[in-house]
């Protein structure tokens, strides 16, 4: 129980680290916001004015503290180039990308747990498959997602490419929209994720319980199945909250392929606008998702590891 | 026994290949990649067009190498500052300890937990989509967390080995150890976090500058190009095709090469 209260903790001063950071790199350049929202040619005394409107013309640390507590109401603030609050701007954005991540999060898990328990028990062709492995790290997700708008899209016209089907009206059109970016999305985490879990199911193998336990005539499998993946699990789960965390990331590119209109893309959109409110909440909600993650793996694993709990701080 | 280490000569090989091309790209190419109407108007692959000509009739194997070019030139650059300056800080802190060490690797820690290709879009918003210094200086600086933290590791682990005692009871000044005596041994562990570094480079930088972040034309690199290729799905898709094949031909040969070495050195120990 402590150690949950301590992990969270720090989980939420990493958040207060990061907004903290974000925060004070987007004021370092706010007097461009000024700028940006009245162009060049606006007089000294209307930025000015703006400036002040904006709040721009306090010191940071007062800002910041402003900005956090409106952040808490739920309030972040509003959108230069929309002039919407950005809440309701992001809101259904939000929701798609979760949808987008967690598909291909499913897909990681179910398709690359068996293969990596698989393959590390298998000797033959041990070279090819290393080499397949390789080349799933080496295709981008970009790629991927062209080349399958090309078969899938262009070709068996099973969809249309940069026509994502309204969720309301469509729901199974969506659905499957979706499935193929995230697929594509899936393709080189899932080599990762396969040749992360092999290298722990073996060195696991190696060790003297596992040669004792088949020494006292364990059925090979058995072994596995019972003692081995449960060793190994721990270093997996850490390695799947990563995972959570570079798909949301991942997922910007993959919406700008399949132009779903989610949080990646709007990121984007706000980067070339400099429509900084936006960008910020973006960033802060990535990266809330991104602490989530890593405090979520660290709790579980805590939980199914004796050995951590035992060992107090690890 | 003496194994031939396949992954090794297959990645050199890839790699050596895409170089020698790349480095012929710098000075010769088959047409003026930026020349409108080089050959007709979507011409599929052919003899004369190796990969096809786009929208203006101009030639995209002669594009791609410019494209490529430049791509790799960006990701070299990026693993330069990213793997010196990491390299640095790990080494002085990984050797030397203390509170410094302590404070600098709970803030790797921190942001190493972050994707970076996040951490490199929030840096270039903050510098200036576009330009191609500031897509170098941007991930360069993204890089830098992941070399640290190996490196730290990799020199800490040398810290108490007697031969690095011996040296600094002779006398042996902080740099001599660290430059002579610990980089060379840090080298199988360095070397493939290198290979590792240059990948995640050359794909940073084909993202960005296909969310038309990176660089921006007149020198357009490959990721651009894809993106430029998408809208053309219908009418050319070779050059989606051949753009993405030397993207996966750049990360697959490096990528290789970092297995090989894995292996030479699991081998040597």
């Amino acid at each position: 129980m402590k150690y949950v209260c301590r992990r969270v903790l720090a989980g939420l001063v990493t958040m207060l680290m990061v907004s903290f950071l974000t925060f004070s790199a987007f004021s370092l350049i706010s007097g461009d916001t000024a700028t940006a929202m009245l162009g060049t040619t606006a007089t000294p005394e209307r930025l000015a004015a703006l400036r002040a409107e904006l709040g721009l013309d306090r010191p940071l640390p007062v800002r910041y503290g402003e900005w956090l507590r409106d952040c808490l109401r739920g309030d972040l603030g509003v959108s230069t180039s929309y002039r919407q609050p950005v809440q309701e701007l992001l809101a259904p954005k939000i929701r798609l990308t979760l949808c987008l991540s967690l598909m291909s999060f499913l897909l990681i898990t179910a398709v690359s747990i068996p293969l990596g328990v698989w393959s590390a028990g298998l000797r033959r062709l041990e070279g090819a498959r290393t080499a397949l492995n390789q080349l799933g790290m080496a295709v981008p997700p970009f790629f991927t997602g062209i080349l399958l708008s090309w078969v899938f899209g262009v070709g068996l016209k099973w969809f249309t490419p940069g026509q994502f089907p309204d969720a309301g009206q469509d729901l199974a059109g969506a659905a499957a929209y979706l499935l193929f970016a995230a697929v594509s999305l899936s393709v080189p985490r899932i080599a990762m994720t396969v040749r992360m879990l092999r290298s722990t199911v073996q060195e696991e193998l190696g060790k003297d319980y596992v040669r004792t336990a088949i020494a006292r005539g364990n059925d090979r499998g058995q072994v596995l199945r019972r003692h081995v993946l449960k060793n190994a699990l721990s270093p997996v789960i850490t390695f799947l909250a990563q995972t959570m965390a570079e798909l949301v990331a991942g997922s910007i590119v993959v919406e700008q392929v399949f132009v779903i209109p989610g949080l990646g893309r709007m990121l984007v959109t706000s980067i070339s606008n400099r429509d900084y409110p936006v960008v910020q909440a973006i960033v802060v909600i990535l990266a809330f998702w991104v602490v989530l993650a890593g405090t979520a793996a660290d709790l579980i694993n805590q939980r199914i590891d004796p050995r951590l709990r035992l060992g107090g701080a690890a | 026994m003496k194994r031939r280490n396949w992954f090794l000569v297959a990645g050199l090989l890839l790699t050596g290949l895409l170089a020698a091309l790349l480095l012929l790209g710098l000075f010769w190419t088959p047409y003026d990649p930026n020349a409108m109407a080089a050959g007709p108007k979507f011409d599929p692959p052919s003899l004369s067009h190796w990969m096809g000509t786009d929208n203006f009739g101009r030639d995209i194997f002669s594009r791609v190498l410019k494209g490529a070019g430049a791509t790799a030139s960006i990701a070299l650059a990026t693993l330069a500052i990213g793997a010196a300056c990491g390299c640095l800080t790990g080494a002085l802190t990984g050797y030397f300890g203390g509170p410094v060490d302590e404070l600098l690797m709970r803030l790797n820690d921190a942001l190493t937990a972050f994707p970076s290709i996040l951490l490199a879009l929030v840096v270039i918003s903050v510098l200036e989509p576009g330009k191609k210094a500031n897509v170098i200086l941007a991930l360069g600086v993204v890089f830098i967390p992941s070399f640290a933290r190996v490196s730290r590791t990799a020199f800490a682990s040398l810290r108490d080995v007697n031969y690095i005692k011996s040296a600094r009871l002779m006398g042996a000044s902080g740099a001599r150890i660290l430059g002579v005596h610990m980089l060379p041994n840090t080298a199988p562990v360095l070397l493939p976090a290198l290979t590792i570094g240059f990948n995640n480079a050359v794909l940073a930088e084909a993202s960005m500058s296909f969310l038309g972040i990176g660089v921006t034309p007149p020198d357009a690199s490959l990721g651009y190009m894809l993106s430029e290729a998408q809208g053309m799905l219908f009418a050319a898709p070779w050059y989606a095709g051949g753009t993405g094949l030397v993207i996966v031909w750049m990360v697959f040969g490096v990528g290789l090469i970092g297995e090989g070495l894995r292996r030479r050195d699991k081998g040597a120990l």
